[in-house]
Order: C-alpha cells, then sequence, then structure tokens
C-alpha cells in the first residue's frame, strides 16, 4: 500500500512538472488553459502532502491530545467545536474576495506565465504558510487577534504598527474597491441600475428575516437571488428605455459620490437591515458562481489567447507602468500572499477549531482554494483576446479617448484590434462601450461571460451573463465596502476611546456617526483621487493596496517568526523566514519605485513635479490639487514603510535577544489541558 | 451510498454554519428559547456586536 502511494506522489509530481513545462516552455502558440489547472492541482496537492505536513510535526508540533480553546471555553456563541469541513467552508467563505479574481486580470498585461507561476509559488510557500501558522498561534492563544499577538510576543511597538497597519490597509482596501465598482459601472444604465436594486433587495431580505420569516437565511438568500437576476433581466429593459437609461447613466464622479453615501448609510443602519442581508446574498451568489466557473472551465477547457510573456515586463505597461520585479508581485496579493488573511485567521477561524491537526487543512488548505480561484481569475482573462483585453483595462491617459487612437495604439502593440471589434464586442454585452474600463471587473466579467454563455445559452445569453459577473463582482465587492467600513469604524472607536471616553462606546449613535463620517472620509478622499486620476486611478491606487496588503502580511510573518524561535525551533524558522525576506524584497522596491522613481507614471514625487512643471497635461484649476494627491500618496506609502520598518527592528532585537541568551524566551501560549476523548470527527 | 450521503450531510452542515443558520441554533440551546421574531432579533444584536471580517 506504501509503494502504491509513493507511486501514486510521483505520478502527481511528474504531471505537474510536465504541467509547468508546457506553461513556461510554450512560446508563440495557445495553450490550453487546462494546463494550468493540472499545474495548480498537482502543486497544491505536494504542498499540502508534504509541506503543509512538514510544518504540521516539526515547526507546530500539532498534537491532538492537547485541547482547543473551542473545547476549553466552548460557550455555544464564539467557541464551538465544529467538523472540519464545516470550519474548512466557513474559512474559505471569509477569506475569498475580489483580489484574487481582480490581481491575476491586472497582472495579465505582463502575460499569463509570471503572474501563474506567482500565484502557485507564492501561494504554497508564502500565503498558505502564513494563514496556516497564525490560525495555529491563535488557536495556542485562545484566538487572540494579530494585534494581541504582536504586543504580547513583540512588544508594545509591535501592538501599535499592526494596529495602524490593520486600518491603514482597511482604508486603502476600501478606497480601490470603490474605484473598481465605479470603473465597472460608470455610463452603464444596465449594470448601474442591477446594483442599485441590489439595496433595496437587501433590505427586503432584512425585513423578510426579521419579521416574516426569522432565522430562515438560505431561504431568505434564495429569494434574493431570485429577485437579483430579475434586477439583471430589468436592467436590459432599462437599458433600452430612453428616459430610464439616462436617469441610470451616470459619470465616475456621480458614481463616487453615490457610493461614498451608501457606505456612510451601510455603517450607520442597524446591521440586520442591510449589511447582514448583503452579506448573505454576496456569500450564496460568491460560492454559486466560484463553483460554476471552475466547472465551466473544467468542462470547456478553454484556449488561452494572450502570450505567455508580453512586451509589458520592461515597466511600460498601459494598466499600471513598473517592471516585472517588483509590481506583478504586489499587483497579486491575494491568491498568492494577502496579510488581510492573517485577520481572519486570528478572528473567527481559531474559535471553532475541535482538533489541532484540522489546522493544517483549514489555514494551508483554504488559502490554496483561494490560489486556485486566483487560477481561474487569470484563466478567463487570457481567454480574451488581448487586443480587447487591453482595450477594456488601458486607461484613456494611455491609449487616448477615443476608439479609433485607441485601438490604433492597441495594434501598434501587436495586440490587433479594431474600433468595429470593440463596438460589435459592446454590443454583444449590452453596453454602448467597453474603452477605459481600468480596475480588471469589466475584463474579468468578460472572459466569464464567454465561457458561461459557451456553456450555457450561447452567444445571445452573452449580455446576460456579462451582466451577472458585473453583478456578481459589484454585489460583493460593496459587501466588502460595508463590512470593511464597520470594521474600521470598530477599530477607530477603540482607538480614540483612550482619549474621549465617549467615542470608545460602540452603541453610542453620536460616536458611530462621527467615527463613520471619519472612515468613510478617509477611504472617499482616495476614491475620488482615483476617480478624477487621468491615468485611471489603479495605476496608483492599486499598488498602493498592494504593498500595504502585504506590510501587512510581513507584520504577521514577523509575529510567527518571534514565536517559532521563542519556542526552541529557530532551526525551522526558515519556514516564514523565507517568505519574509521575499516581501520585504517586493515591497520595499515597490514603495521606493512608487515614491521616488523618475518616472511619472512610476514615482508619485516624479508625476507631482511633472505637474507642477507642465510637462503632464492637467486642467490649470487642477492641478494643485493633482499634485497633493500625488505628495499624499508618496507620504502614505512612506509612512507605512516606516511603521513597518519599526516592527521589524523590535522583532529583530527579540529574535537576538532569545538566540543570544540575553533574554529568556516566555510565550504566551496558553496552558496544556488534555483534550476530551471524544471529539468531532472531520 | 453512504459516502454520498456523509458528503450531503457536511455540504448541508457547512451552508448552515456560513449562513448563520447553526449558530441561531446553538443560540436557542444556550439560551433555553424557542424559536420566536424576538428570539432571532436577539440573536442578531448578539452575532453583530463585533463586525463581520471579510477578505479582500
Amino acid at each position: 500500500m506504501a509503494a502504491l502511494r509513493r507511486v501514486l506522489w510521483i505520478g502527481v509530481a511528474l504531471l505537474g512538472a510536465a504541467a509547468i513545462g508546457v506553461i513556461a516552455l510554450r512560446r508563440g502558440e495557445p495553450i490550453n488553459a487546462l494546463w494550468l489547472v493540472v499545474a495548480a492541482l498537482c502543486i497544491y496537492a505536494i504542498g499540502l502532502r508534504f509541506y503543509s505536513t512538514f510544518i504540521a510535526a516539526k515547526v507546530l508540533a500539532l498534537d491532538d491530545t492537547r485541547a482547543t480553546p473551542a473545547e476549553r471555553l466552548e460557550n455555544g456563541r464564539d467557541f464551538v467545536r465544529t467538523n472540519k469541513w464545516v470550519v474548512f467552508g466557513h474559512h474559505f467563505a471569509a477569506i475569498a474576495g475580489p483580489g484574487p479574481l481582480l490581481g491575476p486580470v491586472l497582472a495579465a498585461q505582463f502575460g499569463y506565465l509570471p503572474g501563474t507561476i506567482w500565484v502557485l509559488v507564492g501561494a504554497v510557500l508564502g500565503g498558505c504558510v502564513q494563514d496556516f501558522v497564525i490560525l495555529a498561534f491563535s488557536v495556542r492563544r485562545d484566538g487572540k487577534s494579530l494585534c494581541q499577538m504582536a504586543k504580547e510576543e513583540i512588544g508594545k511597538v509591535g501592538g501599535f504598527v499592526s494596529f495602524v497597519a490593520v486600518l491603514s490597509i482597511i482604508i486603502i482596501l476600501l478606497s480601490v474597491a470603490a474605484l473598481i465598482v465605479v470603473n465597472a459601472l460608470k455610463n452603464s444604465p444596465w449594470g448601474t441600475f442591477t446594483i442599485a436594486m441590489t439595496i433595496p433587495i437587501a433590505l427586503l431580505m432584512g425585513i423578510y428575516l426579521r419579521t416574516l420569516r426569522p432565522g430562515k437565511v438560505l431561504e431568505t438568500s434564495a429569494i434574493g437571488f431570485v429577485l437579483v437576476m430579475f434586477a439583471i433581466i430589468g436592467g436590459q429593459f432599462v437599458s433600452h428605455h430612453a428616459g430610464l437609461a439616462k436617469v441610470f447613466t451616470l459619470t465616475a464622479p456621480q458614481l463616487a459620490v453615490a457610493i461614498i453615501i451608501y457606505g456612510f448609510a451601510a455603517s450607520a443602519v442597524p446591521v440586520w437591515l442591510l449589511l447582514a442581508p448583503r452579506d448573505y446574498l454576496s456569500t450564496f451568489v460568491k460560492l454559486g458562481t466560484i463553483i460554476v466557473l471552475t466547472l465551466g472551465i473544467l468542462a470547456l477547457r478553454p484556449t488561452l489567447q494572450m502570450p505567455a510573456l508580453t512586451r509589458f515586463i520592461d515597466g511600460t505597461g498601459p494598466i499600471f507602468a513598473g517592471k516585472l520585479f517588483p509590481f506583478a508581485f504586489i499587483t497579486i496579493a491575494c491568491g498568492a500572499i494577502s496579510g488581510f488573511h492573517s485577520l481572519i485567521s486570528s478572528g473567527t477561524t481559531p474559535k471553532l477549531i475541535a482538533r489541532e491537526s484540522h489546522i493544517r487543512m483549514i489555514g494551508y488548505g483554504g488559502m490554496a482554494a483561494e490560489s486556485f480561484v486566483a487560477i481561474m481569475a487569470m484563466i478567463a482573462a487570457c481567454t480574451l483576446a488581448p487586443g480587447a483585453y487591453f482595450a477594456v483595462n488601458s486607461p484613456a491617459g494611455i491609449v487616448g479617448a477615443l476608439p479609433a487612437d485607441a485601438t490604433a495604439m492597441i495594434t501598434s502593440w501587436n495586440f490587433p484590434i479594431t474600433a468595429a471589434d470593440m463596438a460589435h464586442l459592446a454590443q454583444s454585452v449590452g453596453e454602448g462601450t467597453l474603452f477605459n474600463r481600468t480596475g480588471g471587473a469589466p475584463a474579468f466579467a468578460l472572459g466569464m461571460a464567454q465561457i458561461f454563455s459557451r456553456a450555457l445559452g450561447g452567444e445571445r445569453f452573452t449580455a446576460i451573463w456579462y451582466h451577472f459577473a458585473i453583478m456578481f463582482e459589484a454585489l460583493f465587492i460593496l459587501t466588502v465596502l460595508d463590512a470593511g467600513t464597520r470594521v474600521a469604524r470598530f477599530m477607530l472607536q477603540d482607538g480614540l476611546g483612550h482619549w474621549w471616553p465617549m467615542l470608545g462606546r460602540t452603541s453610542s449613535y453620536p460616536s458611530i456617526l462621527i467615527t463613520s463620517g471619519l472612515t468613510v472620509a478617509a477611504w472617499g478622499a482616495f476614491l475620488w483621487q482615483g476617480v478624477r486620476d487621468p491615468l485611471g486611478g489603479i495605476n496608483s491606487l492599486w499598488p498602493l493596496f498592494g504593498i500595504a496588503n502585504q506590510l501587512l502580511a510581513i507584520v504577521a510573518l514577523c509575529v510567527a517568526t518571534t514565536i517559532i524561535i521563542k519556542s526552541a525551533r529557530a532551526r525551522f524558522s526558515w519556514v516564514t523566514l523565507a517568505p519574509l525576506a521575499w516581501l520585504l524584497a517586493v515591497t520595499f522596491a515597490a514603495s521606493w519605485h512608487k515614491v521616488f522613481n523618475p518616472n511619472p507614471r512610476i514615482g508619485f514625487l516624479a508625476h507631482a513635479s511633472a505637474l507642477a512643471s507642465g510637462a503632464v497635461p492637467a486642467k490649470a484649476t487642477e492641478i494643485s490639487r493633482l499634485v497633493f494627491n500625488d505628495r499624499l500618496d508618496a507620504v502614505v506609502t512612506a509612512m507605512l514603510v516606516i511603521l513597518v520598518t519599526l516592527i521589524l527592528a523590535e522583532s529583530g532585537m527579540e529574535w537576538w535577544r532569545v538566540l543570544s541568551g540575553r533574554k529568556h524566551a516566555v510565550t504566551h501560549e496558553s496552558p496544556y489541558v488534555q483534550a476530551e476523548a471524544v471529539g468531532v470527527s472531520g | 451510498m453512504r459516502h454520498l450521503r456523509t458528503f450531503a450531510t457536511l455540504f448541508i452542515a457547512t451552508v448552515k454554519e456560513i449562513f448563520d443558520e447553526s449558530a441561531y441554533a446553538r443560540f436557542l440551546a444556550r439560551e433555553c428559547r424557542e424559536h420566536s421574531a424576538a428570539a432571532y432579533a436577539d440573536f442578531i444584536q448578539e452575532k453583530h456586536s463585533a463586525p463581520i471580517r471579510r477578505c479582500c
């Protein structure tokens, strides 16, 4: 049996190697998307079977005889022993957001190869490891949060830096999320109507759930889903109705104002009325769509149109400027390694784990599943004709505002496309135009619509599927916006409450209004900046988001390394030190470029200087505001790097003190308690 | 057939956990209350006293 298993794993390794070989070495001819799927599944299987088992045994010493907090502190509320696969599903639903869908689409400007390799290697050696070890350490500390662990294991600076880093990343994330929705919905009456309708649908669901059928969440979500499908079909009618189409045709600034007002309202109204039903609806649509997309790709096995590498690895990309290193690695954060996951791994999940051995599948396996979603997104983007991909994603400031100019420019890059092709494509999905829709969401929706329509309904359903995909993305991006604004508001209340106790009362309505206003103003300012940016906003805000997200991963890996060293397992600290070193190289290099690079398309300060000197064209009335925005972005980037440098220095000092014997290592692990013999199976 | 039944049971349990139906059942058991609109309102109040975390 053992020999058979060995042969099986050798077979998996050989198959994975062959698939990677095809992906990496084929040039000049299209490859089938199935190669990416096979490579990904083999690599995840090997990582999960061997690397995660090694970490579980040697680095974490997971022990099923040790009672988990879900067993010791079981209260039927936060701490509940739960089946392994149930926690896996719960954890996956919390970590899978828009990031793994959009990052790979944007990074596809380099070709499919760099992003795919980073997603696979980054996940198996970085992201999965981070999620796994943070989850394990949180379980061993009664489900403590990352900030609490940083404060206890590293020091006060670590705790403070984690707090500021978490708050900053949430603000930047929310602004980018809102910008993606704006860019997907601008001048699209169909999309805007559908998304607008999700608000009354969520309100109806909230009232239905509260008064008519309390507790019947699945039933309510299914009704909400049916209503959303009607809204999509209704959107087609709206787009063809002269009067209604005019009402729902909004410019980017108009949409930004609407989203800012919505964000404030969602944070201030009772949770049961809007946020909770929206979250349920979004999860329902998200899980269903991801499953159907995966099955669609497996059934259709589409061919990738995008080359393995494009000319834009030299840093001249139209979607975002900057060379392959470091920009490909900050463009894809979620899907490879995302610091944000450490907040989930030290949030609800550790309080549900029944046995320590379950942590491996939930932490490591959950991230591998999210990474697979990123591979699906890469496939969806790369099945588009490259000319169409660049026409959709390139900002007017780079390719020109007129269709003829844009297509001529893109064709000159050897990605042939005509204005007539783009007009036909836009018509096929029920849109007036698809040019200059930066942000990744429309390109992903196009790819997904093509896959779905080939599998279900044919070409006449392409428009419905496109708007289904836009609704799917916008719905859960807006859910991230609701939930994120509320998380940031709670953090702000917690922080400001130390100075003014009234603000610390989470149920006080004046406190809710003030802190919600401050949170929305913070992300709203960045959103406004992105909306008014002639380069589309994504060029500056997405890298800022990637840098912030991965700087948070550095904080998480510092905490994990500190605990490993303090636990007398320093010889295995390379497990977290290796991804930490890589992320340091990537984020610090990217931050340096974003602040100081002399190319105005890359460096914030160079762009500000070019605006001030007139080298970059802008309206005279807007120059001072644009210059201020650039300088603000530079200051925010520098501030994040300085904060992370502080936590790195404090961690390094702690490692040195422990390793040199100057300090007796004390971890804040909960005392060992024998687990009960009866357990929750999994 | 047994495997299929186990899979279906697990799938339903996962979906009920994700959509808080299991959490509501635990709430009722813990508080020794009958299912009602008021009980569900109290459950929602308790559930959302802390923010929901959704990743990017």
